[in-house]
């Protein structure tokens, strides 16, 4: 058993806006590309180019599609990381310590120093955002890019997940949640930010934004226009009286 | 219990060695990228903040560059074929020898007979530059792949306001409140698109998608119209109906910014029926109301007229706007009358057009930004109709898209919403008018260079393509009867036309970057065997291939020669206004590709060969007076050539003290000056000229500066297109000029000067019970215009691609999890796993297109999923119809442009149980692979920790 912290000085995550995301895999690739070579153990591609690849990958998008009565189906993506929650089920779990939660900030990383890869955390985590690197033999998650968002040899405006900095439709947000203030925070309270979940009682730090509300089937039914004349010759008559304004 | 406990973390890693700024190359988007170079080689790849482009943001396939430029597919040497054709045996060669081979095979042509060289080039980048070398040889065989892409698109927008969507303009996301966006899974734009959509959802605006597949930009619209494919062109013009029905359209600007008061020749039966009057000096003419005479129609202070007929000269005329409001304003287009064939309800259709009309009129822009007019007019603010729209080849890939994509134009014309804020914008070189545009080129002299440039906008029957027996001139029948505006030319149809010798044989077919033998090619087993068909003396019909790739394609394994290119990292390029450049709508922009890193194969840049190889057939620009090559290679082109006097490849930083912009001699430091600037060049237009650019005379003149004109061009749009009446009116027996007789029906059917709809050809040639599903392909956007198979990580995103069945279909077949379905069209069957999706057309099947590959290519193992689930849909589809009643095979393409109709495909489906093999159908014999296959298991990153 690992403890988590009682209290964190910051909660940082992600604001993931739903109705934004068009699932192009941006962050998905971004994440990798940074993620491989720095924090840990690189992100392996078993089989890379065979019959069976399969990688190791910290974010991911899922799409599904969500049908109502007398509505047209829709279409979700859902992107997918370490939610960093407040009461990570993750690190109890973690029979050496290797799973942590750390006090400055709330991120959830794992020291992979310590972790012998017996995938408990994984199995405790009900999100499956963890995954076991194939090769390297220990699990790998989210770091939140804390070697990104503290990194001095970075510009400034560059110190932000990957998966932010690259997101192309502005769907990803960074921030801090412990401040009422931050942009992430008003986000959530201006677009009904939601927990993944909750019934879980992880209290994830990173929130989702809903899709906005989708016109059904019909459209939306705006009134039809007003009708100059059916006929041509109260079209012209139209025309005739809109020049004369011109 | 374990104590809470915190190692220490290095936070503070420092990434790279160096970045160096170069120009993505993974799509048509041309992002600018950061690439971090750790021990000489590539370690990671991100967004440039300061790229007009991008602005920082990158996609999934710019990341996974680097898997690119690292893929075990890369080739490594020149090779020449010694298996079959197909097979993909191949012996190493120098670059001495593959030049000697090349040469021998293109020397002789040249000087016998140049058009038996076919030079066409697929995503090739550098097309004003391979071009001009074409031009060079003398051949008129030349084109890149805009015949199957999206010529539609483009001659539509050309012919109708002097640009298109795509990389002519773009919709103004900062100011747009309500988005129509039509047939697009992803496009050319691709980073900008989604930028701007985040900034449309920012801001409230609203979001209209119309598409029979409900993925990506359509899965985040406001509002889906699943509409039924080939039908867009009826739903636009319903659309317009109901605009004109309710007086919703800008008089004044269509009056100021078209053609429509210009008054068309309304005398049936004469040689000039349908043209515009005209004085003696070829000014078109208006009926000025004030004075009742007619007048040339830039005359400042005029009211025309844009009704009712009067005789000028003897010659009964009316406005144009009056045919066009006569044509729409019949019942063939109320909503009632298309609401079946396109899948969308008549409440709906009006509900939209009350959208547009409110948004447009009620919702109205205006910034207070003075500007003058052309005609000198000056003008207080700018007005803005704040609807925007984009649209791609799910329009444009029909058989009736180019009418269509005129259509869409229309509708943004009428209600004034073009190069005004919140509407369409044009990117600099755009706007430019048809008539700014070149003619296409087609006198061929042996040992003597093309007269002129291949490809461009006919005016008239006089510009086609063709001898004086009507014959097509062009190896891929470009510019002739059976397509007269085919600006793009027609790669799609050049293995096919050159194996069955019609118009004539070739010798020697010379590609780039264009993977014919596979997804590029309509009914790819077809072309397979054309391509290894012997006559027969046991000689292959088409009898030499030379190919050039950075990658093992499933092309490669059919030429002859390989000339192997490199990675996108490893060359240099420019992305140029004389091309088709990234400028923004605010900014004129070009930039560079360059070696960031140098090959560490024996491969070399494609256009760099091509000098070479240019300065060793002895072609006249590229040698000096004494014979010796004039460029040592495609970088000392790029700074030296000049297209015109002062003007060249690149736009920045010219003339000698390097201040040139747009003009100026050729400056020595010029690359460097790109690469110090992150590898671009950009200048922002001033806001007075952002707008009213075809009108603007600020933006005239600024653009005459800058060598984008070299005369200031205004024009106005050219709704009622004239040109297309000209080649209608010679299907009627005018002019010397004459259709064969098996097109003139044809001719005058489709070459109407006002946009209409007619059902997609296919659907009116079988029997519509038998093939009663539409069939679509996506290219999704993780791989959209990439090479993205071999890529270790994008391939993990889509390495199989089912076929998506509607809701309505799964259920009427039956279909359970797990099943296949036999997918038959009149020209063949597939057998391929099925996936339900609801968000879909109800008549309509798609799949990912291009994820399907050849046994043995691309460097994959032969059980990648790729090879037995990955199909593609091109067996179905070919390039010809079915045959009409007289037992005439035509092509299977737009009659205007001859853009391939890949997206007019019926089939019907059976449910079949999975095969025991699961391996879809039909399949190949595996090609041998130059390169082998990639490594098993992959830790990138590990040397550097």
């Amino acid at each position: 058993m690992t403890q988590l912290p009682t209290s964190t000085q910051k909660k940082l995550g992600l604001v993931i806006d739903l109705d934004t995301c068009v699932g192009c895999h941006a962050c998905v690739i971004s994440c990798k590309g940074w993620n491989t070579n720095e924090y840990g153990a690189p992100l392996s591609d078993m089989d890379a180019y065979g019959g069976d690849p399969s990688g190791t990958f910290l974010n991911r998008v899922h799409t599904f599609e969500a049908k109502a009565e007398g509505c047209a189906s829709q279409t979700v993506h859902f992107p997918k990381s370490c939610l960093h929650c407040e009461d990570a089920p993750c690190v109890p779990v973690c029979p050496t310590g290797a799973s942590y939660k750390r006090e400055e900030d709330g991120i959830v990383l794992v020291n992979e120093d310590k972790c012998m890869g017996c995938g408990l955390c994984a199995w405790a985590c009900p999100y499956g955002a963890r995954e076991l690197d194939q090769m390297a033999g220990v699990m790998k998650k989210c770091t939140l890019c804390v070697d990104r968002i503290y990194n001095e040899n970075l510009p400034e405006e560059d110190r932000i997940p990957s998966c932010v900095r690259t997101c192309p439709s502005g769907a990803r947000h960074f921030g801090d949640f412990a401040d009422p203030d931050s942009h992430v925070s008003k986000l959530v309270a201006e677009r009904g930010g939601m927990d993944l979940m909750p019934e879980q009682g992880t209290k994830p730090v990173n929130k989702y934004l809903p899709p906005r509300p989708k016109a059904d089937v019909n459209g939306t039914q705006a009134p039809a226009l007003e009708a100059q004349s059916e006929e041509i010759t109260g079209f012209l008559g139209w025309l005739d009286r809109t020049l004369e304004k011109i | 219990m374990t104590k809470h406990h915190q190692p220490q973390l290095d936070t503070s890693p420092v990434v790279s060695d160096e970045i160096r700024q170069t120009t993505c190359y993974m799509c048509a988007c041309r992002c600018g990228i950061n690439v971090h170079i750790k021990d000489g080689k590539v370690k990671y790849i991100e967004g440039n903040r300061d790229h007009p482009v991008n602005k920082g943001v990158l996609c999934a396939k710019g990341s996974a560059g680097v898997m690119q430029h690292y893929a075990p597919s890369r080739l490594r040497n020149p090779m020449k074929r010694v298996g079959e054709r197909g097979e993909g045996k191949f012996e190493d060669i120098s670059w001495e020898e593959a030049f000697d081979i090349a040469v021998g095979l293109l020397k002789p042509i040249r000087e016998k007979d140049p058009k038996k060289l076919a030079f066409f080039t697929g995503r090739d980048q550098s097309q004003s530059m391979t071009g001009w070398w074409a031009q060079n040889y003398g051949t008129l065989n030349y084109a890149a792949h805009g015949g199957f892409c999206s010529v539609n698109m483009a001659a539509g927008g050309i012919y109708t306001m002097g640009g298109a969507f795509w990389e002519f303009g773009a919709p103004d996301w900062d100011r747009a409140k309500l988005f129509l966006i039509f047939g697009v899974a992803e496009d050319h734009d691709s980073n900008p698109i989604k930028m701007g959509l985040g900034k449309l959802k920012a801001n409230g605006a609203k979001i209209i998608a119309v598409n029979p597949i409900r993925t990506g930009y359509n899965a985040i619209a406001d509002e889906w119209v699943g509409i039924t494919p080939g039908t867009d062109g009826l739903f636009i013009l319903s659309l317009i109906h109901e605009l004109l029905k309710a007086g919703k359209v800008d008089l004044n600007y269509l009056i100021r910014y078209t053609n429509m008061p210009f008054l068309v020749n309304q005398v049936e039966g004469s040689a000039e029926y349908g043209l515009f009057v005209r004085d003696a000096e070829g000014n078109q003419l208006v009926w000025d109301r004030a004075t009742s005479k007619a007048v040339p129609y830039e005359t400042r202070g005029t009211k025309p007229a844009m009704s009712g007929m009067v005789e000028v000269n003897g010659v009964q005329c009316r406005p144009a706007f009056e045919l066009l409001a006569e044509k729409y304003l019949t019942d063939e287009y109320t909503p009632e009358a298309v609401e079946e064939r396109c899948g969308i309800s008549a409440a709906r259709i009006r509900s939209i057009a009350a959208d547009i009309a409110r948004v447009a009129f009620d919702e109205e822009i205006t910034l207070d930004i003075p500007w003058t007019d052309w005609k000198g007019e000056k003008h207080e603010t700018m007005t803005g109709r704040p609807v925007a729209m984009h649209a791609m080849r799910g329009i444009s890939a029909h058989s009736n898209g180019f009418q269509t994509a005129r259509a869409l134009h229309i509708l943004q014309i009428l209600i004034g919403s073009v190069e005004v804020p919140g509407g369409f914008r044009f990117k600099p070189p755009y706007p430019k008018s048809v008539e700014d545009h070149p003619k296409p080129h087609h006198d061929v002299t042996p040992g003597a260079p093309l007269n002129g440039p291949h490809l461009g906008y006919p005016r008239g029957p006089e510009d086609l393509c063709i001898d004086e027996d009507g014959k097509a001139k062009r190896i891929d029948k470009a510019f002739t009867w059976e397509n007269p505006l085919s600006a793009h030319g027609m790669m799609h149809m050049v293995i096919s036309n050159a194996h069955a010798g019609d118009p004539y044989k070739i010798d020697t077919l010379f590609m780039y970057m264009a993977n014919m033998s596979w997804n590029s090619s309509m009914n790819t087993s077809q072309v397979m065997d054309m391509l290894r068909d012997k006559d027969e003396d046991g000689n292959y019909i088409i009898p030499n291939i030379i190919y050039s790739d950075a990658y093992s394609s499933e092309m490669v394994a059919f030429a002859d020669l390989i000339l192997p290119d490199t990675t996108y990292l490893e060359r240099h390029d420019c992305i140029s206004l004389l091309d088709r450049p990234i400028c923004e709508a605010d900014g004129l922009a070009d930039s560079i590709r360059w070696p960031v890193v140098e090959p560490d194969r024996d491969v070399r840049g494609f256009q760099s060969v091509l000098i070479e190889l240019g300065a060793r057939l002895g072609l006249p620009a590229m040698v000096n007076e004494d014979g010796s090559a004039k460029f040592k290679d495609y970088a000392d082109y790029i700074v030296n050539h000049e297209r015109r006097p002062g003007v060249g490849p690149l736009a920045g930083w010219r003339g000698k003290d390097g201040k040139g912009k747009g003009r100026g001699e050729p400056n020595p430091k010029q690359l460097n000056k790109y690469i110090e600037n992150g590898g671009f060049w950009h200048e922002q237009i001033k806001p007075e000229n952002a707008f009213y650019k075809p009108w603007n005379k600020g933006y005239q003149e600024w653009a005459v500066e800058r060598g984008i004109f070299d005369k200031e061009s205004p024009y106005v749009f050219t709704v009622y297109q004239e040109i297309i009446q000209k080649f209608r009116l010679a299907a009627e027996g005018h002019g010397d000029i004459q259709p064969p007789e098996h097109l003139r029906a044809q001719v005058k059917m489709a070459m109407d000067p006002l946009p209409f709809w007619y059902e997609p050809f296919e659907q009116t040639l079988i029997n519509k019970d038998e093939y009663p599903i539409h069939a679509l392909t996506q290219r999704p956007m993780a791989m959209y215009h990439s090479w993205g198979t071999q890529n270790a990580w994008l391939r993990q995103i889509h390495g199989r691609n089912p076929l998506f069945i509607s809701g309505e279909l799964w259920a009427e077949h039956g279909f359970a999890e797990g099943d296949w379905a036999q997918v038959t069209s009149p020209n063949g069957t597939i057998t391929v796993p099925v996936v339900l999706m609801e968000a879909l057309n109800a008549k309509t099947v798609w799949t990912w297109n291009a994820i399907g590959k050849r046994k043995g290519a691309w460097a994959l193992g032969e059980d990648a999923p790729e090879t037995k689930e990955g199909f593609l849909l091109n067996h179905l589809i070919s390039e010809l119809l079915p045959a009409k009643k007289d037992g005439q095979r035509w092509s299977n393409s737009d009659p205007v442009t001859g853009q391939a109709a890949w997206f007019d495909l019926r089939v019907n489906i059976k449910r079949v149980g999975a095969p025991a093999d699961l391996q879809t159908s039909p399949t190949f014999a595996p090609q041998a692979s130059p390169v082998g296959k990639g490594p098993k298991d992959i830790a990138f990153g590990e040397e550097w920790k």
